[in-house]
């Protein structure tokens, strides 16, 4: 046996045999007849929803339509009463766990509060995840990657060794997306990843977001309430109403539509207002363009 | 779709002394496996990366293909166009800053804690006493001005501190008399001396263990509650709130407490001595023959009245260190939940601590005083 060799045997034993291929179809999400409810409480019914690849879909919706429920019925934290999920063109409902931990090796989720870990730094955070999935890979370039992603994720280098409790709200959030995108997902969740974010923070965190999409060529389910958000980086958004997703569109197609909270939504104040600076900051990327 | 998975790896070519790495298979960090260890040991000249046969390729692949090159000064070629903008984009992401804090070695740290923790403790007890003399102050103010006093608040801790408590120390107390005059029996029948366990039983009870018994369920039940209570409060900021309003948090939240623990102390303690004394009296009616009622009048006859006042005297006392632990405790929280529990607890162990301190002191002290 030749010293290689060895090299990779005494890791490669831990290593799983079988990995997830590279999703080649069109909708790496397909909802179908979905319905959740909780005792009496009907949250979706026959509630349907295609996300397209390399897309960010925002979903938006009053408080206690289940936006979140939604969420957490694909990434397989509720079981749903009835229908059909299929991610990857797998259905995720009723897997078999091999099959589930594959599937869960190529999405990534950054939850509300970033729920991260406060006995592990920020780096170790996002070492749990290259650990579990793929323990082959060498503690040395496991360190690395940690540094990079954190870095990539538009928090400074010296965070790496810091606790959790050392950040502020924003700089969490950032750690809980360097830990989202730790696995190189395809598929990301966001669950109001602005929400208690000052307006400068949460328009960075925006520009992050669309940013680091493009590059890595990332899906992107994104729950927000950020009426900004939905303008600057959404290529699609999704409107949760009566239990269902009622439309699905870009917000100028949504505008078209009859339905009394859509027009509520995007026709409120706020919504005139987030529109106007989103317009407005275009048009100074065009007149600086014209200079440049 | 779960598929076997290709290992990346990597093939050497020397043409004309130029040494071309070539990697292969999909860059992946899923099939990255033992690539980059093996690239590490690789420590020939490189002049060219090439990855032109290499296949999918993400972050992890990127950063390993920089590194590599980097390492080695040579070029990356046959780099697609996605493959160029993640190596650029894990470039300029590099970072060399540690993973954890830096921790200095053991002895070192041992002795810092310990210094730590003395510090701590002397910052403590002079904060302690501090907030000692902030009571008495404000149990000063409330003389002065008695309309101001929390009234109802009071009530509503004797109910919690004393009356809720009736069940469990009756419960307790009644074990705790029945254990006394159990073993007493069985030790002092060697010499045939049983009959003293009447004035085992009632005298323990009435001088050290039903009050030091309650002192420690109060500890439990309301010294934790109190410095979870005001510890929550600290954090949400209702204590911020009531200063920024006028009303004096330890007027309104300390003092209803520390008095209802020292008001409630003694009764719920003579209660306790009581109820123990009845179940030794159970006991020695099943087991050992003496009937119920001679045991309670044969205890009138031999437990001096100084044994309940030697009871009566400390209750006040444990009732207001306990109370003054819990809140104190609860006021020092700062920062996360976490503290609350942290606090807490040491809320209970203090309390408890201090209790069983104070009762060698006084046991000394009385036994000076010619009450033994």
């Amino acid at each position: 046996m030749s010293g290689e060799d060895h090299i990779r045997d005494d890791v490669m034993v831990e290593a799983r045999d079988d990995v997830m291929e590279s999703f080649g179809g069109e909708y790496p999400i397909v909802i179908e007849g979905l319905r959740n409810s909780f005792g009496h409480q009907v949250i979706h019914e026959d509630l349907s929803l295609k996300v397209r690849r390399g897309e960010i879909l925002g979903v938006v919706g009053g408080s206690g339509t289940g936006k979140s429920v939604l969420m957490r019925s694909i990434i397989g934290l509720q079981i749903p009463d009835a229908g059909t999920i299929e991610v990857f063109g797998k259905n995720t409902i009723g897997a078999e766990p091999g099959e589930e931990a594959a599937v869960r090796s190529r999405w990534g989720v950054l939850f509300q509060g970033g729920a991260l870990f406060s006995t592990l730094t920020v780096a170790e955070n996002v070492e749990v995840p290259l650990k579990q999935f793929f323990p082959e890979l060498d503690p040395q370039l496991r360190h690395e990657i940690a540094r990079y992603k954190v870095v990539m994720s538009g928090l400074p280098e010296d965070s790496t060794a810091k606790y959790p409790s050392e950040l502020s709200g924003g700089m969490r959030k950032r750690a809980g997306l360097a830990r989202a995108l730790a696995l190189d997902p395809e598929l990301l969740f966001l669950d109001e990843p602005t929400a208690g974010l000052d307006p400068i923070a949460a328009a960075n965190f925006d520009s992050l977001t669309r940013e680091l999409t493009d590059i890595l060529g990332l899906t992107v389910f994104l729950i927000t309430h950020d009426l900004d958000t939905l303008y600057a980086i959404c290529d699609r958004v999704a409107v949760l109403a009566d239990r269902k997703v009622v439309a699905v569109g870009t917000i100028p197609e949504l505008l078209q539509l009859d339905h009394p909270w859509i027009q509520e939504y995007f026709n409120g104040p706020r919504s005139r207002g987030a529109h106007e600076s989103h317009e407005r900051g275009k048009s100074v990327d065009n007149n600086a363009e014209r200079k440049a | 779709m779960a598929v076997m998975r290709e290992w990346a790896d990597f093939t050497v070519q020397e043409a004309g002394g130029r040494t071309t790495v070539r990697l292969e298979g999909p860059l992946l960090v899923a099939t990255i496996g033992v690539l980059d260890r093996k690239l590490r040991e690789f420590t020939d000249p490189v002049q060219a990366v090439d990855i032109s046969d290499a296949g999918d390729i993400d972050t992890v692949g990127a950063w390993v293909v920089w590194r590599f090159a980097d390492e080695h000064k040579a070029p990356i070629t046959g780099a697609s166009e996605q493959a160029g903008k993640l190596i650029a984009t894990v470039g300029e992401s590099a970072s060399t800053a540690p993973i954890a804090p830096e921790r200095p070695p053991l002895p070192i740290r041992v002795a810092a804690d310990t210094g730590e923790k003395v510090i701590a403790f002397g910052h403590g007890v002079v904060r302690f006493v501090g907030f000692l003399g902030m009571m008495i102050v404000a149990s000063g103010r409330v003389m002065l001005h008695p309309t101001r006093f929390a009234y109802r608040a009071l009530v509503r801790q004797f109910e919690l501190v004393g009356v809720s408590a009736i069940g469990i120390i009756t419960l307790m107390s009644f074990l705790i008399g029945i254990v006394i005059a159990q073993q007493g029996a069985a030790q002092l029948r060697q010499f045939g001396a049983e009959i003293y366990t009447i004035n085992l039983t009632g005298r323990l009870s009435l001088r050290e263990l039903g009050v030091l018994m309650t002192a420690i369920m109060v500890a439990g039940r309301s010294g934790s509650a109190f410095a979870a209570q005001i510890g929550t409060m600290k954090l949400t900021e209702e204590i911020d709130a009531m200063r920024t309003i006028g009303v004096s948090p330890m007027e309104a939240l300390v003092l209803p407490r520390v008095m209802a623990a020292v008001l409630m102390m003694p009764l719920l303690g003579f209660f306790s001595s009581v109820v123990a004394i009845i179940g030794g009296a159970f006991i020695a009616d099943l087991t050992l023959g003496i009937p119920f009622l001679t045991f309670l009048s044969r205890i009138q006859e031999v437990v001096p009245i100084y044994d309940l006042w030697v009871g009566l005297i400390k209750a006040p006392v444990f009732g207001l260190i306990v109370a003054l632990a819990g809140c104190y405790q609860g006021m020092q929280v700062q920062g996360s939940s976490e503290d609350v529990g942290l606090r807490t607890t040491k809320a209970v162990v203090q309390a408890i601590f201090m209790v069983i301190v104070l009762d060698a002191f006084f046991a000394v002290f009385f036994t000076e005083l010619g009450w033994a």
